[in-house]
C-alpha cells in the first residue's frame, strides 16, 4: 500500500487507544484508508476535523508524532482474470512471491444486488456426500455455513466440497486459520490440479486479528468480479467466521460500544448479512455461492455469532461425532437446506423428497428409542429395528467419508426402509411406494 | 426558505449536521456527496446540532458536505397503480432502477406518473365532502381504485370541481374542494402520507369476529386468525416462519396482500418474484401478484430503510383499508426491524434497556400492532387489516425483549417448535402453546356456529384437550417406559397422534395439502373426532402402535387426494374397514 505523492502528511496524533488513534485534518472521507506510521488504517469516525482511525494490525508502539498518510481511497482490490492462482494476505497485497496484479482498482464492499435482478437458484452442486445431497441437497447462489466444534475436519469437508463442485473459480477466506490449516488446503488444491481456478486471501493465527475484517469483502469483491464480468461460477470459502465475529467484537469493544449478547456488537445480524447476502445467482450466468465455517464452543448454536448465522444463511450444515458408528456425520436434525426444494424431485429423481423426510423421520424414532434405552426401559420392536435402521443409515449415508451419486442415496435408503420396516411404518405417497419399495 | 445544514460528524450511518434554521424531529433531508444525493432522517435535536440516520451507506462523506431539509417526514405517495409492485423500504420502485446493484442515491418513483386510468367520479359538483371520502373510482386491476380526499384535509369541504368520466394521469387535477373560509385546494388521484402516521379518517374499528382463512390447518381449526386481528410467529431459525407466511400469502383469503421483507434473505423475495406471477389465487382464479404489493428491504440493504419497510407496508395497506378492502399484511421479520432500532440507539449512546434494545420497544411494537384492525367507514362499508408478523428469538429463546414486547401487542401467537422442526413436523406450530384470544370472543363464537357448523369451538377445544392429554401420556410414558403405564396412555398419546399427523401437519409443498379450504378442514375434523371418540380394543401396547400408524398412514393419503375423489372415497372406506376391525372387542374408554 503506497502513499501518493501529492498527500498531506500529518505528524500530530492527539489520542491513542488499544485499536484506534486520533489525529486533526481536513478533507478526510468515512470509510477512507490511512497509513499511520506506515501500518494500514482506516477512517471510522470524523468529528469536525477530528478523525479517528482504526489501525488494523494494532496501535503498539506506536508514537504521538507518528506520520499519518490519507490515501483518499476505501479500501480496493485490484482485479484482472491474473487474480487466479495466486496467494494474497487481507489487504489483497501477494504473499506467494509472485508479481503485483495489473488491472482495475475496486472498491471493496460495494452496493448490494438489486433482489428483482436476481435469478432464482436452481443448479444443483453434487458433492457425493449424502448428508448434503440427500438431506441437504446445496445450489448455485446459496449461502450455508457448517457448524462444527473446532476439532472437527471442517476443512477437509470444505475442501472435498469445493474440489467435486465445479466451480470455475474457487475463492479461499482464511480469517483466523492455523498455517497448517492453510498448508494442507494448498497442498490439496495443488495435488488436484486445480491451483490455477484457486484465489486465496489469508489471515493466519500469525496475522493481526482485526485484520480479518477485510478478507470476506476482498473474497467477495474478487468473487463479483469473476462471476458478474466472466459469468463463472463462482465458490466462495470462509473460515472461519467465528474468528472474523471475534474480530468484531475486539473492535467494537476497544471502541467502546455498547455490547449486546454475548458481548457481540448490536449489529452483528446486519455485518454478517453484509457478506453472506453477496451469494447471488445473476442473471447472465454467473453465481457465487458462499460455504462458511461456523466454529462452536460445545456445540452451542445458541450462542449469538451461530444464532445470527442461522437467521441469515440458507440452512446449515451441522457436523457431530457419531459414537455408534465412530465417524463425524452431517447430523439430520439440525442440518438444512433452505434451497434444496428447488432442485429436488425436480433436478433430481421424484423420490427424493419423500425419501429423505421419512428417513430423517425414522431416525428421529431411534433417537427416541435410544432415550429410552438410555433411561432403562424395555424396547419394543419397533424400537429396535429403528435402532438397527439408524446405525445403518448413519454408516451408509450421513458420514462425510461417503462419495457416491444421487441415485445410489435414493436406492441404498429404499434397502434400508425394506430391510428395517413394513409399509405402514415408512407412510410414503402410495404411488412411490408402487414403484421403488424393495421388500 | 427550508433550512440548510453542513455534515460535521459521521460514524456509520449517524451523521451530525449544523443547521441554520428550523428542522423537525423524523424530518427529511438530503446530503449532498459530489452531486449524488443521500437520503436521512432527523432522529434527535440538540440545538443546532442535529443527528440524522442516514438511509444509505455513508462511505466517502465528509466534514463539510451540505444539507437539505425537505419540510416533511418520511412520506410515501399513494395513488393507483402501487398493485403487483416491487418496492424497497423507502417506496422505491425497484424494476426502474438501472443495473443488477443497487447504486448509491438512485431514487426511482412510486407511482406512472405517464400511466392513463379510467376515472369515474362518484360526487358532484356541491357534494359535501370530508377527509377520505371517496370521489372518485378507477380500474386498477381488479380493483375498484377509490380516489379519496386527502386524508388530511380538516373539516368539511364542498366540491366545486370534478372531472368528468374519462382518462386521466395521477397529477391531473380531477376535483377542487373549498372549505367554510372558503380556501380552495386541487385534488389530483395521488397524495402523499407520513408512514409514521396511522391513517385515521374512519368512523371506528370494531372487535374482529369474522375469521380470515389462511388455508393452513394448524391456524385455521386450532387458533384462528381473524379479519382485522393481529398474530405474530415466533421460532428459532429454520423452524418455518417464512415458508408459513409464503403459504399463507398464497392461500389467504384476503383482497390484497402486502407482503414486507423486513431484513431477511434476498434469494426467499426472488421466489416470490418468481413463483407470484404464475400462480392461481385460489379464489379468485387471478395471478397470485395480481392482489399483492410486495416491500422488500433485505439484510443487506440500508439498516434505517430496513425501519422504513414496515412503516411503509402498513401505510400502503390502510390506504387500501379506507377503499373498504381486506388487506393482510404480512411482516418478515419485526425481528430485525427491532435491531435496526437498537443499533440507531447504540450509535447515538442512548441508555439501553434489556438486550441492548432502546427502552421505549414495547411501545413501539404496541403502537404498530395498533394499527391493524377492522374498521367501519364513514359511509358505513368496512375494510380491514390483518398484520401477523414474525419474530425471531435470539437463541431460539422466548424470553427475550422483542417477543415479549410483541406478546403484549399481538392477540394470537403462533410458536413455531424446534422440536417440531427437527422431527420435520411441520408447520411447525406447537398446538400446546400457541393460542389464538379470539376464540374467547363471543361475537367469534357465535359466527363460526353460524357459518360453520354449531357448537365449533367447543369441538376446537376437545381437540385441545386431546392433545394436551396426548402429550401428558407421552410424558408419562417416558418416564415409567411402555410396560409399566396403563394401555389407555398409549391409546391417549396414539389419538392425539392422529390429530397431528393429520389436521396439524400439513405438506406446504404439495399441490393438493398445501392449502385446506375450510369445509374440508371441517369435515376432517369430525372424521378424526369420529375416530378419537370410538373405542378400540388391544392385546398389548405393540398393537395400539401399529394400529394407530396404519390409521395415521390412511389419513395422510387421504390429505394428498382431491377432496371426495374416487380415490379419497376408497380410503374413507379402508379407514372404517381397519376400525371395525378393532372395535367393539374391548370397553369403552372414559
Ligand atoms: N411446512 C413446511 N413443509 C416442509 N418443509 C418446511 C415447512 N416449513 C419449513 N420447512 C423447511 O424448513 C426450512 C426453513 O424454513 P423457513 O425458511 O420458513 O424458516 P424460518 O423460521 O423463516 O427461518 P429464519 O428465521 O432463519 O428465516 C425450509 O426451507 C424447509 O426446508
Ligand atoms: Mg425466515
Amino acid at each position: 500500500m503506497k502513499a501518493r505523492a501529492f498527500q498531506k502528511i500529518y505528524t500530530h496524533i492527539e489520542n491513542i487507544t488499544k485499536a484506534t488513534c486520533t489525529v486533526r485534518a481536513d478533507g478526510v472521507h468515512n470509510e477512507e484508508m490511512a497509513l499511520v506510521a506506515g501500518r494500514p488504517a482506516q477512517v471510522v469516525k470524523i468529528d469536525r476535523d477530528r478523525i479517528t482511525l482504526q489501525v488494523f494490525p494494532g496501535t503498539q508502539g506506536i508514537p504521538t508524532d507518528a506520520e499519518v498518510v490519507f490515501l483518499g481511497r476505501p479500501p480496493v482490490l485490484t482485479v484482472s482474470p491474473d487474480l487466479k492462482g495466486r496467494f494474497f494476505n487481507a489487504y489483497g497485497a501477494p504473499i506467494d512471491n509472485g508479481p503485483a496484479i495489473e488491472g482495475e482498482e475496486r472498491e471493496i464492499g460495494g452496493p448490494s444486488v438489486n433482489p428483482v435482478r436476481r435469478k432464482q437458484p436452481s443448479e444443483l452442486i453434487a458433492t457425493g456426500i449424502a448428508g448434503i445431497d440427500l438431506n441437504n441437497t446445496i445450489v448455485t447462489g446459496q449461502k450455508i455455513p457448517f457448524f462444527a466444534d473446532p476439532d472437527q475436519p471442517f476443512n477437509q469437508v470444505m475442501c472435498n466440497v469445493a474440489l467435486r463442485a465445479r466451480a470455475d473459480v474457487i475463492i479461499l477466506g482464511g480469517m483466523g486459520m492455523s498455517n497448517d490449516d492453510y498448508l494442507y488446503y494448498r497442498t490439496m488444491f495443488e495435488n488436484a490440479g486445480a491451483l490455477d481456478r484457486i484465489i486465496c486471501f489469508m489471515n493466519t493465527t500469525e496475522d493481526p486479528p482485526v485484520e480479518r475484517l477485510l478478507v470476506p469483502d476482498m473474497c467477495l469483491t474478487a468473487a463479483e468480479y469473476f462471476a458478474v464480468e466472466h459469468r463463472a461460477k463462482v465458490l466462495v470459502l470462509l473460515s472461519d467466521m467465528t474468528l472474523y465475529a471475534d474480530a468484531l467484537s475486539i473492535v467494537s469493544n476497544r471502541m467502546d460500544r455498547i455490547p449486546s449478547k454475548d458481548s457481540m456488537p448490536g449489529s452483528l445480524y446486519s455485518d454478517l448479512a453484509k457478506i453472506y447476502e453477496k451469494a447471488a445467482q445473476f442473471p447472465d450466468g454467473g453465481s457465487i455461492t458462499i460455504i462458511a465455517v461456523t466454529t462452536l464452543s460445545g456445540g452451542d448454536i445458541t450462542h449469538a455469532i451461530p444464532d445470527n448465522t442461522g437467521y441469515i444463511t440458507e440452512g446449515q450444515l451441522y457436523l457431530r461425532r457419531d459414537t455408534d458408528i465412530g465417524k463425524v456425520i452431517i447430523d439430520p436434525f439440525r442440518s438444512l437446506s433452505r434451497l434444496k426444494q428447488l432442485v429436488i424431485g425436480k433436478k433430481t429423481r421424484e423420490d427424493h423428497p419423500q425419501v429423505m423426510n421419512a428417513c430423517v423421520r425414522l431416525y428421529a424414532d431411534a433417537a427416541a428409542a435410544k432415550t429410552k434405552l438410555e433411561n432403562g426401559f424395555d424396547l419394543s420392536d419397533y424400537d429396535k429395528r429403528a435402532l438397527e435402521f439408524a446405525r445403518e443409515y448413519s454408516r451408509e449415508l450421513l458420514a462425510i467419508d461417503i462419495n457416491i451419486d444421487n441415485d445410489t442415496m435414493l436406492d441404498t435408503a429404499w434397502r434400508l426402509f425394506g430391510k428395517y420396516f413394513t409399509r405402514d411404518e415408512v407412510a410414503i405417497k402410495q404411488e412411490l411406494m408402487e414403484r421403488y419399495w424393495k421388500e | 426558505m427550508s433550512t440548510k445544514g453542513t455534515v460535521v460528524g459521521i460514524v456509520a450511518n449517524l451523521v451530525t449536521i449544523e443547521v441554520d434554521g428550523p428542522v423537525a424531529q423524523n424530518e427529511i433531508c438530503y446530503i449532498d456527496l459530489h452531486g449524488t444525493k443521500l437520503m436521512a432522517e432527523v432522529i434527535k435535536i440538540a440545538g443546532t446540532q442535529v443527528y440524522a440516520q442516514v438511509f444509505e451507506s455513508t462511505r466517502g462523506l465528509y466534514t463539510g458536505c451540505a444539507v437539505a431539509f425537505t419540510g416533511h417526514m418520511l412520506e410515501v405517495t399513494l395513488g393507483p397503480g402501487m398493485l403487483s409492485k416491487s418496492y424497497d423500504g423507502l417506496q422505491n420502485d425497484l424494476y426502474l432502477m438501472s443495473g443488477v446493484f443497487l447504486n448509491r442515491g438512485e431514487y426511482t418513483a412510486a407511482l406512472d406518473s405517464s400511466a392513463r386510468w379510467e376515472f369515474t367520479p362518484l360526487v358532484e359538483v356541491g357534494d359535501e365532502v370530508r377527509a377520505a371520502d371517496w370521489i372518485g373510482e378507477v380500474p386498477e386491476g381488479w380493483i375498484r381504485h377509490k380516489i379519496m380526499v386527502p386524508f388530511d384535509y380538516p373539516g368539511i369541504g364542498r366540491i366545486t370541481s370534478i372531472a368528468p368520466k374519462g382518462t386521466y394521469r395521477v397529477t391531473d387535477r380531477i376535483a377542487v374542494v373549498v372549505d367554510a373560509e372558503g380556501n380552495e385546494r386541487e385534488l389530483t388521484m395521488s397524495m402523499r402520507w407520513p408512514v409514521k402516521v396511522e391513517i385515521k379518517g374512519y368512523a371506528s374499528k370494531l372487535r374482529p369476529f369474522k375469521i380470515l382463512e389462511t388455508g393452513v390447518r394448524a391456524i385455521d381449526i386450532l387458533n384462528p386468525m381473524m379479519e382485522g386481528g393481529t398474530g405474530f410467529i415466533p421460532g428459532p431459525f429454520g423452524c418455518g416462519k417464512t415458508v408459513l407466511q409464503h403459504a399463507i400469502s398464497k392461500n389467504a383469503e384476503a383482497d390484497l396482500i402486502v407482503l414486507v421483507a423486513c431484513g431477511e434473505r434476498a434469494n426467499e423475495v426472488v421466489e416470490i418474484f418468481v413463483e407470484f406471477p404464475e400462480l392461481d389465487d385460489p379464489r379468485t382464479g387471478r395471478k397470485l401478484i395480481e392482489r399483492t404489493i410486495i416491500v422488500c428491504n433485505t439484510s443487506n440493504m440500508p439498516v434505517a430503510a430496513r425501519e422504513a419497510s414496515v412503516y411503509t407496508g402498513m401505510t400502503i395497506a390502510e390506504y387500501y383499508r379506507m377503499m373498504g378492502l381486506k388487506v393482510l399484511l404480512l411482516a418478515d421479520s419485526t425481528s430485525r426491524w427491532a435491531q435496526a432500532l437498537r443499533e440507531m440507539s447504540n450509535r447515538m449512546e442512548e441508555l439501553p434497556g434489556p438486550d441492548a434494545f432502546p427502552m421505549d420497544l414495547t411501545a413501539i411494537i404496541a403502537n404498530f400492532y395498533a394499527r391493524a384492525g377492522f374498521v367501519q367507514l364513514n359511509n358505513g362499508q368496512s375494510g380491514s387489516i390483518t398484520f401477523i408478523g414474525t419474530v425471531s428469538p435470539a437463541g431460539g429463546n422466548l424470553k427475550e425483549p422483542v417477543t415479549e414486547a410483541t406478546k403484549k401487542a399481538a392477540r394470537a401467537f403462533y410458536a413455531l417448535s424446534q422440536a417440531r422442526a427437527d422431527s420435520k413436523r411441520y408447520p411447525a406450530i406447537d398446538p400446546i402453546d400457541s393460542y389464538s384470544k379470539y376464540l374467547e370472543y363471543q361475537e367469534v363464537v357465535d359466527y363460526f356456529d353460524a357459518t360453520i357448523e354449531p357448537g365449533w369451538v367447543g369441538k376446537v377445544m376437545r381437540l385441545k384437550d386431546m392433545l394436551l392429554r396426548g402429550k401428558e401420556a407421552r410424558d408419562q410414558i417416558n418416564i415409567l417406559g411402555d410396560d409399566s403405564v396403563p394401555l389407555e396412555y398409549h391409546i391417549t398419546y396414539h389419538k392425539a397422534e392422529v390429530i397431528d399427523f393429520t389436521l396439524l401437519q400439513q405438506d406446504a409443498f404439495d399441490a393438493i395439502d398445501a392449502s385446506t379450504p375450510i369445509k374440508r378442514q371441517q369435515y376432517m375434523v369430525n372424521k378424526v373426532l369420529d375416530v378419537c371418540s370410538r373405542s378400540f380394543a388391544f392385546d398389548n401396547f405393540e398393537e395400539v402402535g401399529a394400529f394407530f400408524r396404519r390409521i395415521i398412514n390412511i389419513f395422510r393419503q387421504m390429505n394428498y387426494q382431491e377432496f371426495m375423489s374416487e380415490r379419497f372415497r376408497q380410503l374413507e372406506a379402508q379407514l372404517e374397514t381397519v376400525m371395525q376391525e378393532r372395535e367393539g372387542r374391548g370397553v369403552p374408554e372414559g
